[in-house]
């Protein structure tokens, strides 16, 4: 692992309270050969915000799948050392997943959307409404429980998408370059919007993305990748206090910040 | 479409949701209920019928036609009106045949395509026999159908039930293969069984499917009962519209043939509406062959 000079390296250390994930020695070949993360080894503390940041083909959203349960290393572990197993002695954590794409179902409402999680475990129907309808008041949709996704704009619907994937109250929100499809007035709002949510509810985010500024706007920890195969290069700390907002956007320790990022990006890219 | 409006004070100003890029819907125009753009489709093909129903009956009257060779539509209409105890009759057995055929159809196709969908295994081994049954003329199966079973109904039922049961079958099982990768991925994170996401999943993902199969089936099962009793060419008074048409036909009172064939017809366009009907019903609200987007 290489650090950028000027920054610090993040996490790992032994004298730490236990990571909600560990990740030892993963690595995932696919059938057809393509080595697509290679001897990864992380540490997700609990209530922190990282993003894998990396080019495209560099193996983050496999390993993003692979957190969250969606196929298995080929090698390595991912240990939850301090979440519930079931009796095979695989690991049940409570997360949440947002796709690349919103992944609605056209057929239900928002509100129904919302609720998926919650009927497919169970839960009073009753009940159900209520926390979805909070939920998506909580991400600026308050009035839409009705609508269907194909009467939503792109931003609606990724907000739906996180209103459904927060609505377990999950200690951990895994997301896959969530906001790439949206016109940059929206993403910088949804940016906004879900950091908010992070800093009320304080869920571990993983967040994936391809964009140096996202990344850097967003995260306390990026993770660098890069590709073929797939490794970490860099663990860099973004060293700025939340909550942060537009004034953080456009101050110089961001800039600097970003030029950091991108170094260690380029560094990863080119050796 | 006025239940898609969403009133400007449900969006607080700057909410930055991006609400106001929502797709903008067509808001049409009503006429007695039906939408302005839909009424050319319905008043043009009837005038076209009045005109060609008009000229069929000069033709007639003006070449002398004589009414054993070609009937015109006045004399039709009167025969139907004349024959119409016999002739609802018929239409009565063919139709109860037809409908058994159909709910048979789709509960079979239903039910196969679900276990199939289920096991692989099932599809692979039981698959090539559905085709089988598809291919194989209905006309030249149904003889032996009619010596193995015996009973008539029941024969016809089977008859009709063969033509219909495979686009339902087929249909439905694209359907339930074709559920949004990311939405069963989505489905496998939260655990959910076999019986959830066939429930919350699968069914309405093939639901657009299953109903396109439901509206080829309808007009099939309609023909499959038609042509299955031209084969038994059965006689005696519970006999359906098809012998009708055969009996007519030996008889030559080819005004009833046509007063015969018109009701055969006249069903199957009501069996076509009410399959679309349904299948609008259903898919009104989300899907997208049932919503007009103003670009």
């Amino acid at each position: 692992m290489t650090a950028a000079p000027d920054m610090t390296t993040g996490a790992g250390a032994g004298h730490k309270p236990r990571p909600l994930v560990a990740i030892r020695d993963v690595s995932k070949q696919f059938a057809n050969g393509t080595i697509a993360v290679r001897d990864v080894n992380l540490d997700l503390a609990r209530g922190e915000f990282v993003s894998l940041l990396g080019p495209s083909g560099c193996g983050k959203s496999t390993l993003l799948r692979m957190i969250s349960g969606l196929g298995d290393p080929s090698r390595g572990v991912i240990d939850w050392p301090t979440s519930a197993h079931d009796a095979d002695g695989h690991a049940e954590p409570d997360l949440g997943f947002v796709f690349q794409e919103p992944t609605l179902m056209p057929w239900a409402t928002t509100l129904k959307n919302v609720m998926l999680p919650l009927t497919l475990k169970g839960v009073d129907r009753h009940k159900a409404e209520a926390t979805s309808a909070t939920m998506l008041a909580l991400v600026g949709l308050k009035g839409f429980e009705g609508s269907y996704p194909r009467e939503l704009s792109g931003g609606m619907k990724m907000r739906v998408s996180i209103a459904r994937a927060l609505v377990t109250r999950p200690s951990i929100l895994l997301m896959d370059e969530p906001f790439a499809a949206l016109d940059e007035i929206t993403r910088h709002k949804l940016n906004d919007d879900l950091l908010k949510l992070w800093w009320e509810q304080r869920f571990t985010a993983v967040f994936v993305t391809h964009s140096v500024f996202e990344s850097v706007y967003l995260s306390q920890r990026i993770v660098v990748m890069a590709a073929r195969p797939g490794r970490i290069m860099a663990d860099l700390t973004v060293d700025a206090p939340h909550p942060r907002d537009a004034l953080f956007r456009t101050s110089a320790q961001y800039a600097d910040l970003c030029r950091m990022a991108s170094n260690a990006l380029g560094k990863a890219m080119h050796g | 479409m006025t239940d898609l409006t969403i009133s400007p004070q449900s969006v607080p100003q700057d909410s930055g949701t991006d609400a106001e890029n929502r797709p903008i819907f067509v808001q049409e125009d009503r006429i007695l209920g039906i939408a302005k753009s839909t009424w050319p489709g319905i008043l043009a093909p009837i005038i076209i019928g009045i005109v060609a129903l008009g000229f069929w009956e000069w033709i007639v009257q003006y070449r002398q036609i004589p009414h054993y060779v070609l009937p015109g539509p006045w004399l039709i209409a009167k025969t139907l009106i004349a024959d119409w105890g016999t002739l609802s009759g018929s239409l009565w057995i063919t139709l109860r045949i037809t409908f058994a055929a159909l709910i048979a159809a789709v509960t079979v196709g239903v039910a196969l395509a679900i276990v199939f969908t289920q096991s692989k295994w099932l599809e692979m081994s039981l698959f090539p026999y559905a085709v089988i049954l598809q291919v194989t003329p209905v006309v030249s199966i149904a003889p032996l159908i009619i010596i193995w079973v015996g009973d008539i109904n029941l024969s016809l039922l089977i008859c009709a039930w063969i033509v219909a049961f495979f686009p339902i079958l087929s249909n439905t099982i694209l359907g339930l293969n074709s559920a949004d990768h990311n939405l069963v991925n989505l489905f496998q994170l939260y655990k959910a069984n076999r019986w959830q996401t066939l429930r919350h999943l699968r069914l309405p993902a093939a639901m657009p499917y299953f109903l396109g199969g439901l509206k080829i089936s309808g007009g099939l099962a309609l023909i499959g009962a038609v042509v299955a009793e031209f084969v038994a060419g059965s006689g005696g008074s519970a006999s359906g519209l098809a012998y009708r048409i055969l009996e007519s036909g030996y008889q030559l009172r080819i005004p009833r043939m046509f007063a015969a064939l018109i009701m055969i017809s006249v069903t199957g366009i009501a069996i076509f509406l009410l399959t679309s009907w349904i299948s609008h019903m259903f898919l009104r609200k989300w899907h997208e062959s049932a919503i007009k987007r103003e670009n």
